[in-house]
């Protein structure tokens, strides 16, 4: 796998003849100067730090900050290729809220017998203190980011649901920013749907989950663990670009009955909470007792009506792969239709049968653990040593239920610039979804993620990976 | 805004004050050990280690005063915590800490300069590097400041920023006068008689003052028109009198937009009458080192005062 000729490249034919959606970009690189495109490459990494786009390494004292690197070819979807995945990716965020709701209330589908009772009971994401109680305007999933790969032209594939807390949307708008600065001329010559109001509808979109004690119009702010947190540049510019105020556990405290915080001139109350730190560490009082980063008492505040939280606690546990693997069963449940983005074939090895197969056919296969994520403690069978693939066999036998398999797919490839001209890499993508009770809101874009190691289908930017502006076409 | 992030601006801006001061004491020490003999460069280096208050950091390290080791000390040892490429650290975290609240270009200003400081200061400073790093830090500040004056809203933001910068401004005049203040001795004793002018140009070197004070004094240097330019000529954007009066403006405006005067306006207020209607004269009578000891604590009592005012911490 990884061989470059029999996957589905996205800008080319096999024949060498360029698609649809990407004829007029070709035009235009075709007539600038390879010399000129060198030089506005190494410019991109300059500009990125400039700004401070950047995201921290723990553990590493003299390279504290890296960047994430940019590539300067446009991921491009053509708008009906679009339309097509729109309508997918809404109908699995209105299920995934209907599936948490149903979870914290009276568990139809476990009555049903759709998906086993295990699933969520063993799921360290499952808050118990959530049962029966309604998050303001019923909305779990505020915010989330599903993950996609493409096989082939009509061929999307949902890898992984994100809804605990998605980031990387920092990258969706500092990649537009970028390429618009660098190549004015090409945004003239074709029209690309804007992704730059994102900020604006998210206030919107969290605004309308307003808690029932707010009063007047509801103040917003962004939770962060702190200026140390990997992903601190995003909270700031996203409470930077809502007008919200950046928040840090020390300055929330509860009075009155509200959560509120800390300004120059006394305590304000806020009224919906983007958080952007784990439940484990949102209310000492009810979760970690040792977390510095939350809100004593936030918790009690919540269930009475005093503030939102975003996304919802005990969210987490529709992120969990095993209960992925249930999606399309839960899709059905929910919304009566067929799931319009379908899975990836997955294997759960909790079943007898599954495990298996999955063991007989290790080096065809990608094995994860159920709540991993970021790359990490994954099997790539197809590139792994015998080794390898022998250690992480004793793992699964020990403790089959932890893991799934999913075929390896032949993700699709995506020209990346390098030294010696365009080259085709294996890419992602993560649109992101807002959710309030005025509807499903998906900015006309995302994350696109790049493997930039030749033939290498590991995305993550902790492992390699960049990223690349994504372009949905007007029509 | 929260008073956190009204805590970082202000750190934010009383650092990068900070980092330039010390870039125009080194500047200034700079010129005068190439214009002396090696003696009297050394006792230089000492008094610029002792205006910046780590002589005993300094000594524990080093046995004698000399200038690679006098800069690099004051620039990038880890063993001086206060050093500028630290300080500077300091003021990209706490711009960091309060991004939601500077503008774009601020912030970028921040960061290019730290990344060139930063790097610049990564190995030991060289004699033929030193000119370039201290431009770099002065350049940085006016940079800063351009930002802050042409892209900031007028709000309390900005006067958290303009606060921290004149309480950290008047301390560092008020410290650089204090340290020198015995030179001036001699000539109260004869009055009119001149001063050591190698000593005071450097002064006022230090505090971007020299040509300045030249054209208002002719030239002529004596411990009166020192005073009077240092200490109370309002028209002087680092002397005592023109900080007590910016800071007063600015926490004036923090009063009107919280609509509420706190303990740092009513310090404000008893401060200001240590200096209006006072002359040179009243000063010597006084005692300059005395002056300036009492002006130092009422300026650390007023900017501790901001901070409980405005909940910077609790």
């Amino acid at each position: 796998m990884g061989d470059a000729q029999t996957n589905f490249d996205e800008m080319k034919h096999a024949d060498g003849e360029i698609r649809p959606a990407y004829t007029d970009y070709c035009k235009w690189y075709d007539e600038q100067d390879p010399r000129w495109l060198k030089r506005k490459n190494s410019e991109a990494d300059e500009s990125f730090r400039r700004t401070g786009i950047t995201f921290n390494v723990y553990g590493e004292d003299e390279a504290e900050e890296r960047l994430i690197p940019f590539d300067m070819v446009p991921r491009v979807i053509t708008a009906g290729e679009w339309r097509r995945l729109t309508r997918g990716i809404e109908q699995r965020v209105r299920a995934l809220n209907a599936f948490l709701y149903d979870l914290y209330h009276r568990q139809e589908i476990i009555r049903a017998g759709r998906v086993p009772e295990r699933l969520f009971r063993n799921n360290a994401a499952w808050l118990p203190n959530m049962v029966g109680f309604t998050p303001p305007g019923g909305i779990y999933t505020h915010i989330s980011g599903i993950d996609l790969v493409r096989t082939g032209p009509n061929d999307f594939f949902v890898l992984e649901d994100n809804a605990r807390t998605p980031s990387g949307v920092s990258y969706m708008l500092e990649n537009r920013e970028t390429m618009m600065a660098m190549f004015p001329d090409l945004f003239s010559r074709v029209a690309v749907e804007s992704v730059s109001n994102y900020p604006r509808r998210l206030a919107r979109s969290l605004a309308a989950c307003a808690p029932p004690k707010c009063e007047g119009t509801p103040r917003i702010a962004v939770l962060t663990p702190g200026i140390y947190n990997s992903a601190y540049f995003e909270h700031a510019f996203l409470a930077d670009q809502m007008g919200a105020e950046l928040v840090e556990g020390s300055d929330l405290r509860v009075v009155n009955g509200r959560v509120q915080m800390r300004t120059t001139s006394g305590y304000t109350p806020v009224d919906v909470l983007y958080r952007r730190v784990d439940d484990d560490y949102l209310d000492p009082l009810t979760f970690e007792p040792d977390s510095v980063l939350g809100v004593p008492g936030i918790m009690d505040v919540y269930r009475s009506g005093g503030i939102t939280i975003a996304n919802a606690p005990g969210t987490g546990v529709s992120d969990d792969k095993a209960i992925y693997s249930f999606m399309p069963e839960i899709v059905e449940f929910y919304t009566g239709e067929k799931a319009l983005l379908p899975n990836v074939e997955t294997w759960r090895c909790a079943d007898e049968d599954s495990l298996a197969y999955v063991l007989d056919n290790l080096e065809e296969l990608v094995v994860k653990e159920v709540h991993g994520s970021g790359g990490y403690g994954m099997l790539i069978g197809p590139t792994a040593t015998k080794k390898d693939i022998r250690t992480f066999r004793a793992k699964l036998e020990a403790n089959p239920e932890n893991y799934i398999a999913q075929p390896t797919l032949s993700l699709s490839t995506c020209p990346i610039f390098t030294a010696k001209g365009l080259a085709p890499r294996h890419v992602d993508l993560r649109p992101f979804v807002l959710a309030s009770p005025k509807g499903i809101d998906i900015t006309p874009g995302g994350l696109t993620r790049v493997a930039l190691k030749k033939g290498s289908l590991v995305v993550n930017s902790s492992q390699g990976g960049g990223t690349k502006d994504t372009w949905v076409l007007k029509d | 805004m929260l008073g956190r992030t009204a805590n970082g601006l202000f750190w934010m801006f009383r650092y990068l004050e900070r980092a330039e001061n010390t870039a125009r004491l080194l500047e200034a020490g700079l010129r005068m050990a190439l214009t002396r003999d090696l003696t009297t460069a050394r006792e230089e280096w000492r008094s610029v280690i002792s205006t910046l208050g780590q002589r005993r950091q300094y000594e524990a390290g080093y046995e004698d005063y000399e200038g690679p080791s006098a800069w690099n000390f004051v620039l990038r040892d880890k063993a001086n915590p206060a050093n500028v490429r630290e300080m500077f650290g300091a003021v990209r975290s706490n711009a960091r800490v309060a991004r939601t609240s500077i503008s774009s270009e601020m912030w970028e200003a921040v960061n290019e300069s730290w990344m060139k400081l930063d790097s610049m200061l990564s190995r030991p400073v060289s004699q033929s590097a030193v000119g370039d790093v201290v431009t770099t830090i002065r350049r940085a500040g006016t940079q800063v400041h351009g930002a802050l004056d042409g892209s900031m809203l007028r709000n309390e933001a900005y006067h958290f920023a303009r606060a921290g910068t004149y309480v950290e401004r008047a301390e560092s005049t008020a410290r650089i006068l204090d340290m020198k203040y015995y030179l001036l001795l001699p000539s109260l004793n004869h009055v009119g008689s001149s001063l050591d002018s190698g000593q005071w140009d450097q002064v006022l070197r230090s505090v971007a003052g020299a040509s300045a004070y030249t054209w208002l004094n002719a030239g002529e240097i004596d411990a009166r028109g020192i005073v009077q330019f240092l200490v109370l000529d309002e028209r002087f954007p680092r002397s005592l009198a023109f900080c007590r009066g910016a800071l007063r403006d600015n926490l004036a405006a923090l009063a009107r937009i919280h609509g509420r005067e706190g303990g740092s306006n009513e310090l404000m207020r008893s401060a200001d009458m240590q200096i209006a209607d006072t002359s040179a004269d009243d000063i010597f009578d006084m005692g300059l080192h005395e002056f300036l000891i009492d002006y130092i604590s009422r300026n650390a009592a007023i900017g501790e005062a901001i901070g409980e005012d405005y909940r910077f911490l609790a």
